[in-house]
């Protein structure tokens, strides 16, 4: 048995310890918000923040995972309401959208850390997900418009 | 119950609909290629098999259905905000669902040739019309007010005179029982509320919080998982396979051959079945096996280039096209070009490997999955397992990109075969090793181009090309030149000037083919506008005003002028290498302008990509700027950072490590404008494509004076 914690919710998993948390989120737990993209580190579509850090799911034994904290695409908010999505919806940036989950887990670890990111910040910290529909130029202007959107935020505070 | 009960019954269970409501669709007389518009009631009485296009029900709940696949280009949004435009609904206000596949209910609903508006915007807007005139008259007679007195706004119909209204769910029983009007008004352009409006996609807030369920997302109760070991080559056959290891891992169920089709082949494969992907992956690797392909030709990357070469070089070919003779011209002409243009073979590589949900029943066979075809899996599969049409039921699901490779069946297939053998629901998935290495692949072509200068004009073309046909692998006609030779070049072409060939010199190899993004037009577009650029420098003239003395077209002119103005063509700096290319793909009309810059010790940069766009009628212009801003992110990536070589029959591609796709560090700036005219709508989700290539590489020659003829170059290399 392996402990884990998914958006707040504990989970008991019966599974090899080798198998990828990827795997574990979407067919034992069920929650298809992370993407399979690659299954090698390589295209960013299985972005989940563990203990407040991006991670490739794919490559990330559920072991490495027991008794932490890991949070999907679906408990990045409650209401689709984090300056990213929101910023993603304003922009209208996905196409097929299979690549956005993890676009907008990188983004939010991005803007968690960098309330006025650059376009070289951007590039930097986004250029680990690949998005085969091209809507790369929408992601730079969304993470520009969360990132405003953020700093109203906590102006208002 | 009546027989008109059951079908419509049948209508509503298929869609999840029950209760009062008011369906309206349209149905294809045999042979039309224009659809007429039925109420489901008359539909059911006159025997006519009728999609239920839209539906609304008594609380005034409107749905409409999208009867394309949605992997990106905005069909879930577009279709539906057609209906609602004629409709008088507000799009925000409808259920958009999937329409699932059948051809006779729903027509062609093939997902390709960027047609789902240019192929059926006139009927929905026909059928949305009709709609609202059903609802219209239901109200006047309730009222008894004459018709001409009641109009139909944001879902409610309203008599003028006296400012009474009614909301359309008040009205479904009334209208259901009218006859479709036969003729319709439609609405002006100027008067439309919704098309021509950049209005958010539906699908957005869907693709943002993890809901949007793709074909991998796609679950059922008891569901298994399925990966399959496929012989690395297409040809060949299983000699010997041990399972006994893989079934020894924890989770696996299940080990067993399936042949699935493959054009008219079939591939050997061993599908393993697990609890979980995981578990079947590690099954699979557990696998031994012995592949027998002897006999078969294994190729090998420089040879195809090799012998496409030979071709272009000593053999006419199968024409194509023909006007007047430009041998005659390119024997005597002093001022002439004859130069080779090369493109590599790619792979789709959408982000959602294929994958495929299947339930075999006794009484019914089920498919889910990202399929931009359902109707020729419904057709297939029918086929293969000797079912009737009614016990194969085809779901589209969002699709994770399509790009053509999911208008094919051997991924469903597959599906069903392993269902059928297990019993259970199971869902195949392909990883990205398979997804890569199984093909069906864009082919790679060889272009030989010849063109001559008289009296400073262009006044012949020869264009011959070497490289795989699509249409073979599809059973089509191998004496006869591949149809799609003349793809991308511009119609005005051939009356400005008068001597003109296409020729496709025939080549094969064993390596499955199928179209990519814009098909031909990808590659064609690649050698013949290159070479424009070089019969207009061979002329002593500007590429931009060189095409503008042969496109003497009034909708190619103002492009021209839109392409000059929006990109400061006439004010470039010394230090920029400006570059164009004007393709025609699928209707639709896009010219490219490229502007490159390189700062002393740093590699070539790409500043600015202008994209001007003449796809006529259109219905989102946000959606059409998304389109091409997409289209030369993978234009870019097919010319400058990916391609798939073979070696001894196997692809050397794997995964995303040795097939690198453009990041957004890649990413040049966009703009893209749209052309304002009434002409028919044209396609929308692949002519971005062609014309990148070659005005890439013509701002390179501008800034370098390095002229690239070979795709993929690497931009650090230039």
């Amino acid at each position: 048995m392996i402990n884990i914690n998914v958006n707040g919710t504990p989970h008991q998993i019966e599974a090899d310890p080798n198998m990828p948390l990827l795997w574990v989120i979407r067919d034992i737990i069920g929650l298809t918000g992370t993407k399979f993209g690659c299954g090698v580190a390589q295209c960013g579509a299985c972005v989940v923040h563990l203990n407040d850090q991006a991670v490739r799911s794919c490559v990330t034994k559920v072991s490495r995972a027991e008794g932490q904290k890991i949070v999907t695409i679906e408990g990045l908010s409650k209401n689709n309401d984090h300056p990213a999505q929101l910023a993603w919806n304003q922009e209208q940036v996905p196409q097929c959208g299979y690549c956005h989950s993890g676009q907008i887990m990188s983004a939010a670890v991005l803007l968690r850390e960098n309330n006025n990111p650059s376009d070289a910040d951007i590039d930097a910290a986004m250029a680990g997900n690949i998005c085969r529909c091209g809507t790369y130029q929408r992601i730079r202007k969304a993470i520009r418009t969360a990132a405003e959107l953020q700093r109203k935020e906590s102006a208002s505070k | 119950m009546s027989v008109s009960n059951i079908s419509r019954r049948n209508f509503l269970r298929a869609a999840g609909l029950t209760g009062t409501a008011l369906l309206v669709g349209l149905y294809f007389p045999s042979g039309a290629e224009e659809a007429k518009v039925a109420a489901a009631d008359s539909a059911v009485a006159s025997d006519i098999e009728m999609n239920a296009w839209i539906h609304i029900d008594t609380n005034g709940k409107v749905t409409i259905f999208s009867h394309r696949a949605e992997m990106g280009q905005g069909a879930y949004q577009s279709v539906p905000q057609i209906v609602a435009e004629e409709l008088e609904v507000n799009l925000n206000d409808v259920n958009i669902r999937f329409a699932q596949g059948d051809r006779q209910k729903y027509g062609n609903q093939v997902t390709g040739g960027s047609s789902t508006i240019r192929g059926s915007y006139k009927n929905l807007l026909k059928l949305g019309a009709s709609a609202r005139e059903m609802l219209i008259a239901a109200a006047a007679t309730k009222w008894n007010v004459p018709v001409t007195e009641c109009y139909a706004e944001a879902g409610h119909v309203i008599h003028r005179p006296t400012g009474n209204k009614f909301h359309y769910g008040e009205l479904v029983e009334a209208a259901s029982k009218l006859e479709a009007p036969k003729d319709v008004v439609l609405k002006k352009r100027s008067d439309y509320k919704q098309i021509g409006k950049p209005l958010h996609r539906q699908d957005t807030p869907l693709k943002t919080n993890g809901k949007a369920i793709f074909g991998l997302d796609f679950k059922l109760p008891g569901m298994l998982y399925a990966v399959v070991e496929r012989n690395p080559r297409l040809r060949g056959t299983l000699k010997s396979f041990d399972a006994s290891a893989a079934l020894k891992v924890p989770g696996v169920k299940k080990v067993f051959k399936i042949q699935t089709g493959v054009f008219q082949t079939f591939r050997d494969g061993i599908a393993v079945v697990a609890d979980s992907t995981w578990a079947a992956i590690q099954g699979r690797k557990a696998l031994t096996i012995e592949w027998d392909d002897s006999g078969f030709e294994h190729v090998n990357t420089p040879d195809i280039y090799k012998k496409q070469h030979e071709l272009i070089n000593n053999e006419e070919g199968l024409s194509a096209r023909k006007q007047g003779d430009p041998d005659a011209i390119l024997n005597t002409a002093t001022q002439k070009l004859d130069l080779v243009y090369e493109t590599p073979y790619q792979s789709h590589s959408a982000m959602e490997p294929l994958n495929c949900v299947a339930f075999y029943q006794p009484d019914k066979l089920e498919i889910w999955g990202p399929i931009q075809a359902p109707e020729w899996v419904q057709d297939y599969i029918c086929a293969q397992f000797k079912l009737p049409k009614e016990k194969v039921i085809v779901n589209m699901t969002f699709l994770g990109g399509g790009f053509g490779r999911k208008a094919f069946m051997d991924y469903p297939h597959e599906a069903c075969l392993i269902s059928k053998e297990t019993g259970t629901p199971v869902q195949v998935v392909w990883t990205r090793e398979d997804d890569m290495t199984q093909g069906p692949y864009r082919a790679g072509i060889s272009y030989r181009c010849q063109g001559a200068i008289s009296n400073g004009q262009l006044s012949a073309l020869k264009f011959r090309m070497a490289g795989q046909n699509t249409a073979h692998w599809q059973g089509g006609p191998k004496d006869r030149a591949n149809r799609s030779t003349t793809e991308g070049f511009l119609a005005p072409y051939y009356k400005s000037i008068k001597d003109i060939s296409f020729a496709d010199v025939p080549f094969e190899t064993p390596i499955p083919n199928i179209w990519w993004r814009s098909v031909y037009a990808s590659t064609n577009g690649f050698a013949y506008e290159s070479f424009l650029n070089e019969m207009a420098h061979l002329a002593g003239k500007d590429p931009l005003d060189f095409r503008r003395g042969y496109l003497n077209e009034e909708r190619e002119q103002k492009l021209i002028d839109k392409m000059e103005q929006v990109s400061g063509w006439k004010l470039k700096n010394k230090g920029d290498g400006f570059g164009v290319a004007i393709t025609e793909c699928f209707g639709t009309t896009v010219g490219q302008i490229v502007k490159v810059s390189k700062k002393n010790g740093e590699k070539v940069k790409i500043d600015k990509v202008w994209a001007v766009v003449d796809c006529g009628w259109y219905v989102n212009p946000d959606i059409v700027h998304a389109q091409v801003e997409g289209a030369i992110v993978m234009a870019l990536g097919a010319a400058t950072t990916h391609e798939i070589t073979f070696k001894d029959g196997l692809v050397e591609q794997r995964n995303f490590y040795n097939y690198l796709m453009p990041r957004i560090n890649d990413m040049p700036l966009v703009e893209v404008h749209i052309m304002e005219n009434d002409a028919n709508a044209g396609g929308v989700g692949e002519p971005g494509l062609p014309p990148f290539a070659p005005a890439l590489t013509e701002a390179i020659f501008d800034l370098t004076g390095k002229r690239i003829r070979k795709l993929p170059f690497d931009m650090a290399t230039v």
